[in-house]
């Protein structure tokens, strides 16, 4: 009944030929424009050709020099200027967490912030928890690698940079605790139990330095 | 003595690649020259392409090419999904691509591009179809049999039935009975009929179906995200109608399918006659938004169930229809969902009808424990509903009704290999505490109200007769060859353990081969249907007795005797009681010199022929096993799950919290008790998103899902499952199979589901919504009294 009275509303608001040339608007740009926020929005045209700018950020500990667009996000900078690839992108839009980073020392969504936004902070990605100088996993790896965490893991540099920010800001969570700090990463394949069974290790591990 | 590896925790050989992000998915391949493409959805239902206006689109900066349905394969006259199509049967079904230097350029050409479409008739409901004068899914029909498009409609009448709530006698597509039903609901103490609604909802596995590929000296080089590896690369061979050898496919890590991506997915064409029609290697990134159309879903299910109970709690009868929302392409589950009643509440007399209808929605495909899953969470509340008139305990009911090995079920009467359900029960029900548990059914705290319940769900769990490859190569390691998807099951490291037991060497001693064609797959099963555990430990378990018996061999043609007078350990071949001893590798080096069966250049008659180029690749690299599993074994092979949840329902918010869940299955041996736990409760949580929020939401106006993202359509977060679960095994090995092991992926999810569905229907005092998912409105409706807040038929609605 609501749907109908719905459907009606929009009638009345729209011509058949106007709503579905919108909807056509809408499909597409969604659609192709993926993870371009500049380019969204109602019959919106998408802007090619914009500018590029040659930016320093500071990823993984160095310094690096790489081209960005102003609407450009630092996921899609890592993954296909800086190739990388261990941020995964699960959804574009900032619902499942696949891209987490730290943005000093903060997990953040690298699908939902631009480049340029990030000019002058710490980025640090899965690639960047090894110590650099002997290879060693961290913490978090360590404890992740004990539990034999995560099943198809497209979830895992996500989580276990999540997981990284937990164990720095508070390594003496309770279970529930654990929970809340990794609400904001998705797991398809629902291996809960076992993720959280990996942070209270990373903690315990953190704990233990 | 080695190691012992079957039923150990040892974690995957992967999973520091996987933690470091150095594994790589599909989207994470590039190579030199690597352009993108990107696809034009359909915006309406069902529609013609009248023309195409390209002209500004093909003059943007970096704009390549354009690619149109008559350059990819189509298949007509019947209904088949092609990759690129001119006539769209759903929202999102792709028209054509656009290549260009860069993403954004693709995106922004495809938005320039005018497409005139021809609106035609749509229908998303089933039972609109079967309506007199109802619409259809194609233009010839809504049913297709003997190579033509026929219409099938229901009468006036039978709808009437429907809008009273019973069941229709309309036409069925399929129908099949045993024993005399009419007789047995006349003896019957109680009879409960109910029509019930199960929604349709997404696979959204995390990864994206992306793939990449390029064309070089005339082989198609294909980096893909797909459940299986070897059968992936003979699909594409089949999609380009190539030679499968001019396939060089990568598969190394699969970020779930969950049935979506069996062996690839229909969209991988675009790539691979793009990339060679304009000699560039291209990237399809496929998007959240995309994959929500063309990423596959689980089938609605609009039904009618009548169960006859006697006193003690027997079920004694069974009348159960379906009808089936099957997306534009068809789907199978509504069958299975017939066995599966019959399996899980073995009535003597039961009768099944089925009918799937074609409609104007996104593609429907297997999802982990495809009928089976939809079937349990429907039923269970009947049960419980059916427990509480007659008094009994639901556990009990369970226990009276669940299967012993001798069960004949479905329509030819199928036996299985073993059962132990009701084991999965007892142990369950203990871990659980289920006993003690009942004084909290229906407690009430402020607006909460607590519930408990179960869920008893089989599926098939096995297949037979696949081969095994594996390799002891000159460094003394044995190079175990897997065809399998890597998808996150582990299968590929655990079915190699088998071999590695038989050949008695440490886990160190053993590596992994997969991911990559050019280095060799034998004929492996696709990995759906929960098979690999099964299929693969057998077949490795016969490639392994194949390398031993060549090890014991090559050690007598070496230092003489009999091969009996031979045994091995740790990497190292001996003479009983002491004596002249080769290692492996020096095993694999007299192999390479005494070439012929030892190093796989004679092969055995019996393999697959898809087996023999692999096995040709590796030829004179080492000591070869090889041999396809002939060890036989009669009826299907299924794995129980039963699973028992506790939660508390919020009368004023109509909010369900899963507090408690225990799974506990009867798959066999264990091979890796942590990866089975992961299994069970990863599924189940799976079970617990479809019975509670996974749905489409459509315009019934427009034909559009609203639905269309993760957050319209969520699956569980970490917040919405219980912090404490628990698995276990029942842990007693299948008689029909050498390793005893069966597979364990597709039943869970309807035992986390149903023990929800069936723990809401206690906490509301026996009500059953008949409805999924659960969510608050629904419940909300209920509880307020209103008139059933749907109609059977918007159940996509």
């Amino acid at each position: 009944m609501a749907e109908a009275e719905s459907a009606g509303l929009l009638e009345t608001k729209y011509s058949r030929r106007k709503f579905i040339k919108s909807v056509i608007a809408v499909g597409a740009t969604a659609s192709s424009a993926g993870y371009f926020i500049g380019s969204s929005g109602l019959g919106a045209q998408a802007v090619p050709g914009t500018v590029e700018r040659l930016i320093t950020l500071t990823v993984n500990g160095q310094q690096r020099r790489v081209d960005v667009l102003p609407n450009e996000t630092l996921a899609m900078t890592l993954r296909y200027r800086l190739n990388l690839t261990g941020t995964k992108l699960g959804c574009d839009r900032a619902e499942c967490g696949a891209c987490t980073v730290l943005i000093d020392g903060v997990n953040q969504y690298g699908c939902s912030m631009l480049t340029h936004q990030v000019r002058g902070s710490s980025i640090t990605t899965i690639e960047g928890l090894e110590n650099p100088d002997t290879g060693e996993l961290s913490l978090v790896q360590q404890a992740v690698l004990e539990e034999g965490g995560f099943q198809c893991a497209f979830c895992a540099p996500g989580f276990i940079m999540s997981m990284t920010a937990m164990v720095n800001e508070n390594p003496n969570p309770t279970r529930a605790e654990a929970a809340h700090a990794l609400s904001g990463n998705l797991c398809r394949c629902g291996d809960y139990d076992k993720i959280l069974n990996c942070a209270m290790r990373a903690a315990e591990l953190a704990r233990s330095v | 003595m080695a190691e012992k590896l079957i039923g150990t925790d040892i974690a995957p050989q992967d999973l520091v690649a996987k933690i470091t992000g150095r594994a790589r998915y599909a989207e994470d391949f590039r190579a030199d020259g690597m352009v993108f493409t990107k696809l034009l959805l359909s915006p309406m239902p069902h529609a013609r392409v009248r023309g195409v206006d390209a002209t500004r689109a093909l003059a943007m900066p970096g704009v390549i090419d354009i690619l149109r349905a008559d350059e990819v394969r189509q298949v007509e006259g019947r209904p088949a999904e092609a990759s690129l199509t001119d006539e769209p049967l759903y929202e999102g079904q792709p028209i054509l691509a656009i290549a260009a230097e860069t993403e954004e350029q693709a995106a922004a050409a495809i938005e320039a591009i005018e497409v005139d479409f021809e609106p035609l008739p749509f229908v998303l409901d089933p039972l609109d179809s079967l309506r007199p004068n109802g619409p259809n899914a194609y233009t010839g029909g809504n049913r297709f049999g003997g190579g033509e498009f026929s219409e099938l409609k229901w009468t006036d009448a039978d709808f009437e039935e429907i809008e009273a709530g019973r069941m229709p006698n309309g036409e069925a597509a399929v129908e099949w009975t045993k024993g005399d039903i009419d007789a047995a609901f006349s003896e019957s103490d109680l009879v409960l009929e109910e029509s019930i609604v199960h929604q349709s909802l997404t696979h959204h596995p995390m990864e994206p179906r992306s793939s990449m590929m390029y064309w070089e000296n005339g082989k198609l080089h294909a980096f893909v995200s797909t459940q299986s590896a070897q059968r992936t690369k003979y699909a594409i061979a089949g999609m380009l109608n190539i030679d499968p050898e001019d396939v060089i496919l990568v598969a190394e890590y699969c970020g779930g399918g969950f049935g979506s991506k069996i062996s690839g997915n229909t969209h991988m064409e675009v790539p691979a006659v793009f990339s060679r029609k304009i000699g560039r290697p291209v990237m399809l990134r496929i998007t959240r938004y995309e994959e929500n159309y063309i990423g596959r879903a689980r089938p609605g299910f609009q039904s009618w169930l009548k169960m006859g109970f006697m006193a003690d709690g027997t079920c004694n009868a069974i009348d159960l229809y379906i009808v089936q929302e099957s997306g534009p392409f068809g789907a199978g589950d509504f069958n299975t969902a017939g066995m599966i009643a019959d399996l899980v509440y073995t009535p003597q007399n039961m009768r099944f009808r089925g009918i799937a209808m074609y409609c104007n929605t996104p593609p429907k495909a297997a999802q982990r424990g495809p009928g089976g899953a939809q079937i349990v969470i429907m039923m269970e509340p009947i049960l419980e509903k059916a427990a509480r008139e007659l008094g009994l305990d639901r556990l009990e009911v369970h226990l009276k009704n669940a299967p012993d090995a001798d069960v004949g079920f479905g329509p030819r009467n199928s036996t299985l290999t073993s059962v132990f359900a009701k084991e999965a029960l007892e142990k369950g029900a203990e871990i659980f505490d289920w006993a003690g548990k009942q004084e909290l059914s229906g407690r009430r705290e402020g607006s909460k109200v607590t519930g408990i319940g179960i869920g008893l769900s089989p599926y098939t769990a096995g297949s037979r007769g696949y081969d095994g490859l594996m390799v002891i190569r000159p460094d003394g390691k044995l190079y175990v060859h897997q065809g399998l998807g890597n998808l996150g099951t582990h299968s590929i490291m655990d079915t190699a353990r088998p071999a590695a037991e038989i050949l008695n060497l440490n886990w160190d001693q053993v590596e992994l081969v997969w991911g990559d064609s050019s280095r060799g797959m034998p004929r492996s099963s696709v990995q759906a249907g929960s098979q690999t555990t099964h299929a693969h430990s057998r077949a490795n378990h016969a490639a392994g007795m194949d390398a031993r018996a060549k090890v014991l061999e090559v050690a007598a043609r070496t230092l003489g005797g009999s091969p009996s007078d031979y045994d091995m350990d740790n990497g190292r071949v001996f003479r009983r009681g002491g004596g002249a001893s080769m290692t492996f590798a020096q095993v694999a080096e007299r192999a390479i010199e005494l070439g012929g069966k030892y190093d796989g250049h004679e092969l055995p008659d019996n393999i697959h022929a898809t087996t023999v180029p692999a096995a040709n690749i590796l030829a004179g690299q080492g000591l070869m096993g090889v041999a396809r599993d002939n060890y036989g074994g009669s009826g299907g092979v299924y794995t129980w799950v039963a699973g028992f949840a506790l939660v508390e329902l919020d009368e004023e918010t109509g909010v369900v919290d899963i507090k408690e869940y225990v799974g506990v299955t009867d798959c066999g041996t264990v091979l890796h008790p942590r990866s089975l736990s992961a299994q069970v409760l990863g599924g189940s949580v799976q079970g617990m998103g479809q019975a509670m929020t996974q749905r489409w939401v459509f315009d019934p106006k427009w034909g559009v899902p609203f639905a269309n993202r993760l957050y319209t359509a969520r699956p569980p977060g970490i917040l919405d499952v219980p912090l404490d679960m628990k698995a276990d095994a029942v842990g007693i090995p299948d008689p029909q199979t050498p390793v005893g092991a069966k597979g364990i992926g597709e039943p869970p999810v309807g035992a986390g589901g149903a023990a929800v569905t069936s723990a809401v229907a206690d906490a509301l005092g026996g009500r059953c919504l008949c409805r999924t998912p659960l969510t608050p409105d629904i419940i909300l409706a209920e509880l307020e009294g209103l008139d059933k807040p749907f109609h059977l038929e918007q159940h996509i609605g």
